[in-house]
């Protein structure tokens, strides 16, 4: 194999044990101020029962043995700082550092979040700005961002929407859910206390006004629709799908895992949604960090407004303060205000992007989008012929004949240097490749990944083995995930 | 590239979009910013913020020292920018770091799983809660009410939503404790779990050992809590127990206004397949070197949808990677160290003060004050910039003469020595 493949080269990367392994009695890493005031004796404190002799196993190491230590697997992950990181429905987009940096602004990071409010006026003034924004991009009245993640904000919502209907007399039974939906949304409908009815979709990955007519009743309590769906394609009918439930009384819930195709160009507002959650992590570009922290704010029309979660902002004598007496409020959905630090870091990119930003960052992330699905359509089966919008999916339909999977195209890809798209996901598509570039990606680099999948595709007709193997240049071969689930090894123990 | 995608401007991207459904007018948000003009923004947002006080705050919120090899772990992109681990190939430094952390809140918490993290304290409360329904096939649950009262509304939020029952059994007005006799006149067949916060809400030591005992007498589970993690460096952990939830803010975790934070969720091997959220696990790859990757998805929402444990998808990973480090910079002796300088800094700040329960506490205390009413003594430290605690009436009506104090290696001698003269 020649040493350089597409954009990238092998080299070594170190080897580390774990933590515990690594250990040995007696180093330390920490320094302690001395104690300014007398010591207190902990059994007498706290009673002898009560105070551990130690905490075992827990590891000794010296400062510089974990900084290497984070630092040598560090280098064994793949991130956006390296390159593009096409995950479908993820959104996985450039994060600016400006985010991080003023997120450390240190009375804004060292605020706790009792401390009076005439001397927290500065945390609560970019919460009610951000949450004024987000209305306007949404188009919606009003917005909370209490909610962790976006799966929490879909619970947010669909709580929202029970108080509602309950408040008119009758919570009713159902949600309907599209089966092209996140797995977040069936299972959120449960925990919510809802019964889940899966809608199938339509020849054209879309919803269809006749079958979403013909299942919603006086039971069904909402609509949980991804727009655009997890095809990449914009709902068309819509304003009159909403219509259809809203004439039933039911509402309609919008996951806005896919907000990045709208923001600027439509709002979910205007097209007939009641209440939406978007992930801040995605479309406002706070990090993943690797699986979190995110934050999911939720907008809604004004009849649900009086249900959101407790506290809510108020202006009074030109000063901000939370208001606690909500009496129609759902209650918290989590302790103190939401993911403060990532509602900074979306304030900043929001702020970075201006209005017109925002528009311009949507447009260049439908191109990039509609690019790659140009450059590769010659060559993998385009999953539904409607007009993509952020993302394109794919189905391995022509590279299956050789045995060669979605699953494997993902590991050749990460040969050639880039993390895979989603795979399988959506369920409805058989061997989905979902791709979703985002605006950030410089042409040079959708080229290169471009260039990777069509030589894949090549080598699944001329070695399809070679893709069946892989990955080749990774620092580990395919790794077993069966066994793993098998005898789950889930904590280091001695011995 | 339009031209390669066969459009011919920008705006044919979208032109298959209903015409009733595009914007109409430009958003209204203001043109954007440089990075001079952002950074010049925030710094005007922090300066209508508390700047320069000592702080006694606590009650879930704690400030410790935050070892400078924490931010800069999280600031390397490779962690910062990556995505959750689904691809293990690509991921191994995330999976691998992922493993260390469940290891370490076992160790801690006595337990024999912990998941790979949960939003925070409080929702791990109510997630610990749908774990216990799931286990038992019971829905109500009982919650001490020494619980912080903000997890306990969550709880509420959530039971109430899933169509269960969360019951509150008291404290005990003289020692702060939980009242045990009273958890045993409320424990019935119905009781799916019994909720215990140790430290609990006012700083106090509860007795998991024999509220475990009474839970399991029952058929239920007994679930602790804790806010304040660093007490975990030298209280015995909660190793009765059938679940252990909590926050892990005090490990590097800035303050930051109540988020992010990390939230913890441990449980007995034979309930791992009844916990909520992601876990890593040990294999190997095909040349049988040791691997990690993600398991037991089986439980999960991406999987098993409807059927799923819980919706939960993005954690706290790269909070949590903040708490690995904080605890790997620490490790066995340090923690217990830092723990014992807690101890000593509270048990200084109380002495002499008119404590308003009799039980042990770790770093946290009930104070009333002698000579002044509660608003005015928070008033005479705020002129000393001072913040001198959380006022427990908006919480505990019948404790509206209380102060809730909190002290930590961060806090010095003199600031403690102007608190106590005017609560004294």
């Amino acid at each position: 194999m020649p040493k350089t493949l597409g954009k990238v080269r092998p080299h070594p990367t170190q080897n580390e044990a774990l933590l515990f392994e690594l250990s040995s009695p007696g180093k330390r890493g920490y320094q302690l101020p001395p104690l300014d005031v007398p010591e207190t004796d902990p059994e007498a404190a706290l009673g002898a029962g009560n105070v551990r002799r130690e905490i075992e196993d827990f590891p000794e190491l010296s400062e510089v043995e974990v900084l290497r230590h984070f630092t040598r697997l560090s280098t064994w992950n793949y991130a956006i700082d390296l390159g593009m990181f096409p995950l479908g429905s993820c959104t996985m987009k450039y994060n600016p550092r400006i985010n991080e940096a003023v997120a450390r602004t240190e009375a804004l990071a060292w605020a706790h979040p009792y401390q009076p409010e005439e001397l927290s006026q500065g945390a609560m003034e970019i919460i009610a700005t951000l949450e004024q924004y987000l209305a306007e991009i949404f188009g919606m009245s009003d917005v909370t961002l209490q909610p962790a993640a976006g799966a929490h904000g879909e619970y947010t919502g669909i709580m929202l929407i029970r108080a509602y209907l309950a408040a008119q007399g009758n919570p009713r039974k159902v949600v309907l859910v599209p089966d092209s939906a996140h797995g977040t949304n069936p299972a959120t409908a449960v925990m919510a206390g809802y019964e889940v009815r899966t809608l199938a979709s339509n020849e054209h990955g879309m919803m269809d006004p006749a079958a979403v007519a013909a299942a919603v009743n006086e039971d069904v309590a909402a609509l949980m629709v991804t727009n655009p769906n997890t095809v990449g394609v914009f709902e068309e009918h819509i304003e009159q799908i909403a219509e259809i439930l809203h004439a039933k009384g039911a509402q309609v819930y919008m996951d806005g895992a896919n907000l990045n195709a709208l923001v600027g160009v439509a709002r979910p507002g205007d097209f007939g949604i009641d209440v939406l959650h978007a992930n801040l992590h995605k479309t406002f570009s706070t990090p993943h960090g690797g699986g979190g922290p995110g934050a999911g704010a939720v907008g809604v029309k004004p009849h649900l407004a009086p249900f959101l979660p407790v506290p809510r902002l108020k202006r009074e004598e030109g000063m901000l303060r939370w208001d606690y007496e909500r009496p129609q409020s759902i209650g918290r959905v989590r302790a103190f205000y939401g993911n403060f630090g990532v509602l900074i870091r979306a304030l900043a990119y929001i702020l970075a992007h201006g209005g017109a930003g925002l528009r311009q960052a949507t447009l260049d992330a439908l191109l990039n989008a509609n690019y790659v699905r140009a450059r590769l359509e010659p060559h993998y089966q385009i999953a539904y012929d409607a007009r993509c919008m952020h993302e394109c999916v794919f189905s391995d339909a022509r590279q299956e004949k050789k045995g060669v999977r979605t699953g494997d195209i993902a590991k050749r890809l990460l040969d050639y240097g880039f993390h895979p798209y989603t795979v399988s996901f959506p369920l409805i598509v058989h061997g989905a490749m979902m791709i979703e570039p985002t605006e950030t990606e410089p042409k040079a680099e959708l080229d290169a990944f471009c260039d990777a999948l069509i030589a894949i595709a090549k080598e699944v007709e001329e070695n399809p083995e070679l893709v069946k193997s892989a990955p080749h240049s990774t620092r580990v071969s395919r790794v077993d995930e069966v066994s793993a689930a098998r005898k789950p090894r889930v904590r280091w123990t001695r011995g | 590239m339009l031209a390669a995608c066969g459009l011919s401007s920008l705006e044919d991207l979208y032109k298959h979009v209903p015409e009733n459904a595009l914007i109409r007018e430009p958003l209204r948000i203001p043109p954007g910013m440089s990075e001079y003009e952002i950074t010049a923004y925030f710094r005007e947002k922090a300066a209508k913020m508390a700047h320069g006080y000592a702080s006694f705050l606590g009650a879930g919120v704690y400030a410790h020292y935050r070892p400078v090899l924490c931010d800069v772990i999280v600031q390397r992109g490779e962690f910062l920018t990556s995505y959750t681990p689904y691809q293990a190939e690509y991921a191994q430094g995330t999976l691998q770091s992922i493993f260390e952390f469940q290891t370490m809140i076992c160790q801690l918490t006595g337990m024999e799983v912990a998941n790979a993290s949960m939003y925070d304290g409080s929702t791990a409360v109510a997630e610990a809660a749908m774990m216990a329904y799931r286990i038992t096939g019971r829905s109500r649950f009982l919650a001490a009410s020494n619980l912080h009262p903000e997890y306990r509304q969550v709880l509420d939020t959530a039971a109430h939503n899933a169509r269960m029952h969360v019951a509150g059994f008291p404290f005990d007005p003289e020692t702060g404790r939980a009242d045990l006799s009273a958890l045993e006149q409320a424990l019935d067949d119905d009781t799916a779990c019994v909720i215990l916060q140790s430290p609990n809400f006012f700083g106090i030591i509860e007795d998991v050992k024999a509220a475990a005992e009474l839970a399991h007498s029952r058929g239920a589970l007994l679930v602790a809590a804790f806010t304040e993690a660093v007490s975990l460096g030298l209280l015995e952990p909660p190793r009765e127990a059938d679940i252990a939830v909590g926050e892990l803010q005090s490990f590097a975790i800035s303050p930051s206004y109540g988020g992010p934070f990390a939230g913890v969720i441990a449980t007995r091997e034979k309930f791992i397949r009844q916990i909520p959220g992601r876990l890593a696990g040990e294999t190997k790859d095909q040349d049988g070197n040791r691997a990690f990757c993600l398991t037991l998805s089986t439980r999960e929402q991406h999987i098993r949808r409807e059927k799923a444990t819980s919706n939960i998808c993005t954690n706290q990973a790269l909070v949590a990677l903040m708490a690995t480090v904080f605890m790997s910079v620490y490790g066995k002796q340090g923690l217990r160290e830092l723990a014992l300088q807690n101890l000593a800094k509270a048990h200084y700040l109380a002495e002499g003060l008119d404590l308003r329960f009799s039980g042990r506490f770790f770093n946290e205390c009930v104070v009333r004050p002698r000579r002044r009413s509660v608003e005015d003594a928070l008033q005479v430290l705020l002129e000393k910039k001072i913040l001198g605690g959380v006022a427990l009436k908006r919480f505990y009506p019948e404790l509206g003469d209380c102060l809730l104090v909190c002290a930590t290696e961060m806090n010095r001698r003199a600031d403690i020595d102007t608190l106590k003269e005017v609560l004294a």
